[in-house]
């Protein structure tokens, strides 16, 4: 039981020695991604494995000389890269295997525990420069990234508080009750430009003054884990691969607000994160670090975990406090703001996981520090989800500014399979879609505002060149409609009539005028919708129409889906006469057996065996295939 | 502060919304989601005005600001208003042709206004939901539905009943009762309230008996005051040719229900109006048959025969029971007819039966005996204690205001023998033995005092004879009443100490404190406990019996009981004597008369005959068969009413009555204030207000009786009747009044006993617990209890005759304890008898934990199975008031 500093302090000194005397550590990747892909049955085989060792080994591996070592096998949250899991991560030497089975452990033990040899089908082979990148800082996904917020991600045992305390944790919240008042700390997150992560990038160091200023007997912190965009998932990562970030943050937080109950809201389809944040909770309260009179300093905090119901709008803070009180999870006008009258009519402060898992480090580091980072007005760095048809999935963190091309074509090691980008959907459902035209913007709160999209939760939806953009506006609007809580009229029939239009135009039935409709309307539900979820819902739709228009047009005066995505429009190629010089290769390539024709005769495509998938046009040299 | 709406410059007062700004000065915002008496919720967004930068925000959800400029009517407010109509209009029917809200659809006058014959989305063609109308009361079409939520928001901050809420998400988004069963399903927590019928701006809701009976524009409307529980609820009835067809909301501040409150009897309950078992003419019985006869002819008889009696027998023999039913006027003129006419103070009403123990008990205590405080104060309270009522079931708007308090924050105590609706809310909830009532009061009180919890100012400052309780008390330790009331004295100590510590207390009682033969002790303890803590004579704090019938507290006030004139003037009182004697030209009977139990133990003895108006005494009385053989013994009984009801078979001159719905004149309430009933139809047949029938009768006995409208009666009341000194028509056209009123510049009073009881000090009376009269033994192994439940009133005349009412509730039934039940291998539903010393009766089963083991509860609505049949007609010494609550019976499974 942790009472003072002077506990505290000895704790961190064990735990740190502790952490010194592990030696090699090998991380295996238990972040759900890597989860469902079989890690825990690898992190199984190696523990068993590795206890047959004879330790200490000793190997060079790397050129790095391991001497006398013992070896330390643990599960890690997520590392990102998740489009190569599992992952297993060799500390200190940075060497990280990717794609490891179970049937891969005993070569790992064998060849690189015991003779010191890569196993190098497990080494990262990049498909851009072909070359293989045994170390994690040197593959080019991790390259331009800086991690903060997810630093410790993929670094520690989420499951163990001294692992955490060992890597410097619980000495910011030591910081505050010790060295700061609330007001210091409310200025100095405000000096740090630190911006919420959740969406919106209000200034949090003002969001707590407010909360701080507010007068009242009973006040509450809320911890926005209900991470709702489809393809963002960096909460539930810092959720599950550094839980006690998120309960430090938290209780900076509550310190500066003076908030002395608190609640980490996380949607129940997170169980992982569910789990490992009430273990990581209880373990705070076993030490001490949670309760009453907390380190002797006088502050009182407690915390629990509210799982959601499955509610995409729960993620509006006035929802989500509904939903903790037991409503339905419906957004109430505002003002009065949260900070005014929150929970149970209390003020209260509901923070982002990810904006609370900066909160440490720029208690430790100083605001200075942080503002070193990023853009002027965007500080720090963002976590971006980026999924879609990109050669690297996974989750990662960059500073503030980088630009989209970077993030596409370095990070992400471009287009899948060599296509063209064609666009991408910032920030989830209601964010925007931007266009090549924008891969030089920098990734920063108000540079993508001005272009009609938005960091959002930091989702990125990449797009290439065979996807119909009509399409992706109706999959996104049907997205919102679905999750629309229905109470308000312009989000709950206005969103649904502009997917009655976008459906009749994807089916072929467009009618001229259809654009503008959508547009109008689509103002119209920004302008007068009550919550953020109707005020988004139609911003796919009016970055498409504006980006895409012609798209847009070809659908509705045309009938054609450019991209032969729509499948109602999918019409059967015909090959012109004129143009034919009866090559063959049309023939050659189609899988259906569709056309017919001679050599050096013209050729004929049957429309009743067509399926339209455009292999045909592809390969005409002549371009006679239409 | 200052602000501009369209370019004109207004003053607001801080924390006001700019719709209540614009409203205030008559500026017009559209609203559909809106109601001053619901939360704000913002959703359906067609007040959206517009503020500085071109901003649109809801007005109805934003609060001014100094300086704050509004555009109300630019033309981006006008096309996001358009817009949101055309969207709502986009998944509605349009089918106004056919549809209840024609002429009274906000949505219908909304596309009128901006011109929208049909949405530019698309029309509405088939329907996306099934219409809901499995119940007698309410329909529900969710494709009229627009999701305003003011039916959710009724349901859940004005009526409690958390029946409704939405349920699915986005588009699919509906409005539904538990499990999608609809309101009358299983598990639905609908009590029929009305409420969200009348919230609704659409067609969606509508009442079932009032379909294609006529829209709004068909119907004529009146304002009148409910004719079934104390509350007094204002009403509006709705009429077509002479039919009352639906009663809807009054919104007025000044009433007990200000939200347009109501319970299913008010609401739904009507259609008796109109019924054709209505009396029209007047009867006589020649032969053991009744024959119809003409006015004159029924009032010449009637005349002689009580001439005859008074003549042979003198006045004595002579009774009247005036009606808790009948106007303020009415009963004032039963009242001066008993008294000046035939010259006997024999004039009771059921008040004998509810509240003469409250009467009795309160006026010695504080000075007066009605309830101390508002309905409205019950928002004021840190604490109710609940003892021997049960609110949601009998005065419903009452049970709901208070689930409003409790759900801010107000603590509860409920002291019942059964578990009532209430009791799941409570912090302590008690279950005292039936009767057991002093013992349990007495034991807070000896733990409040004990542990120093009194209120020794108060105590000393305002009241006397303190000395003497704090030494009764002294035996009655919470373990002595735990012995006696089978409460745990533990919970006795939470109970008091949760009492004692509230800062404003209100007590609210019933009959389960009143109809027992210690009922006045009851009520003496309850005086003591609100004494000893100074709970009395401030706002939110009091001793509140709660009145069951529509006028009991009117009718008591204007003197329909033996012992006193109008306004509680003793008929003992020589000054009273003489100030009535002069007034009424009469000589006056000095001594008190007969109450109701004893009239009919008189009758065939003392009294030979009897008149009675608008009461029911063979199924409201206790003892049936005594009842049914003491007006055999009469002879001669003439029955006023609107049925021929049980009592008036017996009658030989029936004389056919006016509905409230058919007459002008008050009613007092429950919190003593005074609400006019105004005629809303004509009578059926040649039926005639009672004030008109009285005066006549009286003429005919040689008493000039000219009154031309009931005004002139109560300015008459107002002349003679300190209480109700400045209450005249004319005042309550403009405002409702709670007495004491004494004079035209009075403006009524809210709460009694401020700064000075009524007697003056106030008056602690030591009482120590009797046990009741019945107990249990081999026979006779059950105690039964009485009383009512939501849909039905009283003898049933009313209830029982509204097709809706009895559609839901049909049968009479018993309530028993599953164990004893699974004991006796009684199911659900089976047909049992139930035995006491006095008679049997055999109804249906109705098996759950409402009551203890060793309990029964049997309402008394039901003449196929009257639970009077079996109670025991045992008196309270004081108030002659029958122990109706405890009577030890027998149950049989009927095979």
């Amino acid at each position: 039981m942790i009472k003072n500093k002077a506990d505290l302090r000895q704790v961190v000194k064990d735990a740190e020695a502790s952490v010194q005397s592990e030696g090699l550590r090998i991380m295996i990747c238990a972040g759900t991604g890597c989860v469902s892909n079989g890690s825990l049955d690898v992190y199984a085989e190696l523990l068993d494995q590795v206890s047959k060792l004879d330790l200490p080994i000793s190997i060079e591996l790397e050129g790095e000389k391991i001497s006398d070592s013992n070896v330390t096998v643990k599960k890690s949250g997520c590392h990102g890269f998740c489009e190569k899991g599992p992952l297993v991560k060799f500390e200190p030497l940075g060497l990280l295997y990717t794609g490891v089975k179970v049937d891969d452990v005993q070569e790992i033990v064998e060849d690189t525990l015991q003779v010191g040899k890569l196993v190098n089908r497990l080494v990262y082979h990049s498909p851009t420069d072909q070359k293989e990148y045994p170390k994690e800082k040197d593959i080019p996904f991790y390259k331009t990234q800086q991690r903060i917020a997810l630093a410790n991600c993929g670094n520690i045992d989420p499951e163990d508080i001294d692992d955490y305390l060992g890597h410097g944790g619980y000495q910011s919240l030591e910081k505050v009750l010790f060295e700061m008042d609330a007001a210091q700390v409310c200025q100095e997150i405000t000096d740090s430009g630190l911006r919420g992560r959740g969406g919106a990038g209000f200034p949090t160091g003002r969001k707590w003054e407010f909360a701080r200023m507010a007068d009242a007997d009973q006040k509450y912190i809320i911890v926005n884990g209900d991470e709702g965009d489809p393809g963002a998932f960096m909460d539930r990562s810092v959720m599950e691969g550094d839980p006690h970030r998120v309960i430090e943050g938290v209780m900076i937080g509550a310190y500066a607000t003076g908030a002395s109950k608190g609640y980490i809201y996380v949607r129940a389809e997170y169980p992982l994160a569910v789990k490992r944040l009430q273990k990581a909770i209880a373990d705070a309260e076993k030490a001490g670090l949670l309760g009453e009179n907390i380190l002797g300093s006088g502050f009182d905090f407690d915390l629990q975990v509210k799982e959601g119901a499955g509610a995409f709008v729960c993620g509006e803070e006035t929802a989500l406090i509904a939903s903790i009180e037991g409503d339905r999870g419906m957004p109430r006008p505002k003002p009065p703001f949260p900070a005014q009258s929150g929970l149970w009519g209390k003020p209260t402060n509901i923070n982002n996981v990810e904006t609370l898992a900066n909160i440490p480090i720029i208690i430790e580091k100083g605001s200075e520090w942080f503002n070193m980072i990023g853009q002027p007005n965007s500080t720090g760095t963002k976590t971006f989800a980026i999924t879609g048809d990109i050669a690297n999935t996974g989750l990662i963190e960059i500073p503030m500014g980088v630009t989209l091309r970077e993030v596409i074509y370095e990070i992400g090691g471009g287009i899948k399979d060599g296509k063209e980008f064609k666009a991408v959907q910032m920030g989830g459902p209601s964010g925007g879609t931007l266009t090549s035209e924008h891969l030089d913007l920098k990734l920063d709160f108000d540079s993508l505002q001005e272009v009609g999209a938005m960091v959002g939760s930091g989702g990125m939806v990449v797009m290439d060149e065979d996807t119909c953009m009509v399409e992706v506006a109706r999959f996104f609007l049907s997205f919102t409609q679905q999750e629309s809580c229905g109470k308000c009229t312009p989000c709950r029939v206005g969103t649904r009539r502009m997917l009655d239009i976008l459906e009749r135009i994807t089916a072929g039935e467009g009618q001229p005028g259809d654009v503008e409709k959508l547009t109008h309307l689509g103002e119209q539900i920004k302008k007068t919708s009550l919550c953020a979820l109707g005020k988004t819902a139609p911003n796919p739709v009016l970055t498409t129409t504006q980006y895409f228009r012609d798209e847009y047009e070809a659908h509705i005066e045309d009938k054609k889906c450019p991209a032969r995505q729509c499948e109602d429009l999918a019409t059967s190629y015909k090959i012109d006469p004129e143009i034919c010089i009866g090559c063959g290769l049309c023939k050659k390539e189609c899988p259906v057996a569709a056309i017919t024709g001679e050599i050096k005769q013209k050729h004929e495509i049957d429309p009743e065996i067509c399926i339209a998938c455009g292999a045909c046009e592809k390969v005409c040299p002549v371009d006679a295939i239409s | 502060m200052k602000i501009t709406i369209n370019n004109q410059e207004y003053q607001a007062k801080s924390g006001q919304t700019v719709l209540e700004v614009a409203r205030e000065n008559e500026i017009k915002i559209p609203t559909l989601c809106y109601s001053e008496h619901l939360s704000i919720t913002g959703a359906c967004r067609l007040c959206i005005v517009e503020i500085e930068n071109g901003q649109l925000v809801p007005a109805c959800a934003t609060p001014v600001s100094e300086g704050m400029k509004i555009e109300t009517d630019s033309e981006e407010v006008y096309e996001a208003r358009k817009t949101v109509i055309d969207l709502l209009l986009s998944d509605h029917p349009l089918t106004c042709m056919t549809c209840e809200a024609n002429g009274d659809c906000k949505l219908q006058d909304l596309a009128y206004e901006y011109g929208l014959e049909e949405s530019s989305y698309g029309i509405k063609e088939a329907p996306r939901f099934e219409i809901q109308q499995e119940n007698p009361f309410i329909v529900f079409d969710p494709d009229k539905c627009i999701i305003c939520g003011k039916c959710v928001r009724a349901d859940q901050e004005l009526q409690c009943s958390m029946a409704i809420d939405f349920s699915e998400r986005g588009f699919k988004t509906k409005v539904a009762a538990a499990f999608d069963e609809g309101l009358g399903g299983d598990e639905s927590s609908c009590v029929f309230c009305g409420l969200c019928v009348e919230n609704c701006p659409t067609g969606a809701l509508k009442y079932k008996p009032a379909i294609r009976k006529g829209r709004d524009y068909d119907l004529r409307k009146e304002r009148t005051t409910c004719p079934y529980c104390g509350v007094g609820c204002q009403l509006e009835l709705q009429i077509k040719d002479n039919e009352v067809v639906k009663v809807a909301s009054i919104y007025d501040k000044d009433s007990p229900n200000p939200a347009g409150e109501a319970c299913v009897k008010g609401r739904f309950a009507y259609d008796y109006i109109n019924h054709p078992d209505r009396l029209r003419k007047p009867l006589i019985k020649k032969d053991g048959e009744f024959v119809e006869v003409s006015w004159e002819e029924a009032l010449n008889y009637t005349a002689e025969r009580l001439q005859e009696i008074k003549e042979k027998d003198g006045p004595q023999a002579l009774a009247g029971l005036s009606s808790a039913k009948c106007t303020n006027e009415e009963n004032y003129l039963m009242q001066k007819f008993m008294r000046a006419v035939i010259g006997t103070n024999s004039v009771d009403h059921c008040a004998r039966l509810c509240h003469a123990s409250t009467v009795a008990g309160l006026a010695r205590a504080f000075g007066s005996g009605a309830m101390t405080n508002s309905i409205a104060e019950t928002a004021d309270s840190d604490l109710f204690f609940i003892i021997g009522s049960n609110p949601t079931e009998n005065h419903p708007v009452i049970g709901s205001m208070m689930k409003r308090a409790l759900a801010k924050g107000t603590k509860l105590i409920v002291a019942d023998p059964r578990e009532i609706e209430l009791s799941s809310w409570a912090d302590v909830n008690i279950h005292q033995q039936p009767g057991s009532d002093v013992a349990l009061v007495n034991a807070m009180i000896n733990v409040i005092i004990n542990e120093g919890l009194h209120d020794k100012e108060f105590i000393k400052e305002r009241t006397i004879n303190f000395d003497l309780i704090a030494s009764t008390i002294e035996d009655y330790t919470p373990e002595t009443a735990e012995k006696i009331s089978g409460v745990p004295a533990e919970e006795i100590r939470k109970a008091a100490r949760l009492y004692a510590k509230a800062d404003r207390a209100a007590i609210y009682f019933a009959m389960g404190i009143t109809q027992h033969k210690t009922g006045t002790d009851n009520v003496l303890a309850l005086a003591n406990l609100a004494m000893v803590t100074g709970n009395v004579g401030k706002k939110g704090a009091g001793v509140n019996p709660l009145r069951g019938q529509n006028n009991v507290q009117g009718a008591c006030d204007l003197g329909a009981l033996p012992n006193v004139y109008p306004g509680y003037q003793k008929v003992e009182d020589p000054a009273m004597q003489e100030k009535f004697a002069e007034a009424w030209g009469i000589e006056p009977d000095t001594e008190n008369g007969l109450t109701v139990v004893e009239i009919f133990n008189e009758a065939g003895k003392d009294i030979k005959g009897i008149y009675i108006m608008g009461e029911n005494p063979v199924l409201s009385d206790p003892d049936q068969n005594h009842i049914k053989q003491a007006l055999e013994d009469l002879e001669f009984l003439v029955v006023q009413d609107i049925f021929m009801t049980e009592t008036a078979e017996y009658a030989d001159v029936v004389l056919p009555a006016a509905s409230f719905a058919e007459k002008s004149g008050t009613f007092t309430n429950t919190e003593r204030r005074i609400q006019l009933v105004n005629p809303a139809v004509e009578s059926p047949g040649e039926a005639k207000p009672d004030w008109q029938i009285i005066s006549m009768l009286a003429s005919k006995m040689g008493y000039a009786m000219d009154y031309a409208h009931p005004a002139e009666i109560m300015a008459e009341i107002a002349s003679l009747t300190p209480i109700y000194g400045g209450v005249y028509h004319g005042r309550l056209r403009e405002k409702t009044l709670q007495w004491p009123c004494p004079d035209r510049r009075h403006a009524g009073t809210k709460f009694l006993h401020e700064g000075e009881f009524a007697r003056g000090k106030g008056k602690f009376h030591p009482v120590t617990y009797l046990p009741p009269a019945e107990k249990v033994d081999a026979d006779y192994d059950y105690i039964m209890m009485t009383g009512r439940m939501l849909y039905h009133f009283h003898t049933g005349t009313m209830t029982r005759r509204s097709a809706a009412i009895n559609a839901q509730e049909a049968d009479a039934y018993v309530e028993i304890n599953c164990k004893d039940a699974k004991r006796l291998g009684i199911k659900e539903n089976d047909r049992v008898k139930v035995t006491s010393r006095r008679g049997e009766v055999e109804t249906y089963a109705r098996v759950g934990d409402r009551v203890q083991p060793g309990q029964m509860f049997m309402p008394f609505h039901y003449a196929e199975s009257p639970a009077n049949r079996l109670t025991n007609p045992v008196l309270d010494e004081k108030a002659k008031i029958p122990e109706l609550k405890v009577t030890a019976v027998k149950l049989e499974k009927i095979s």
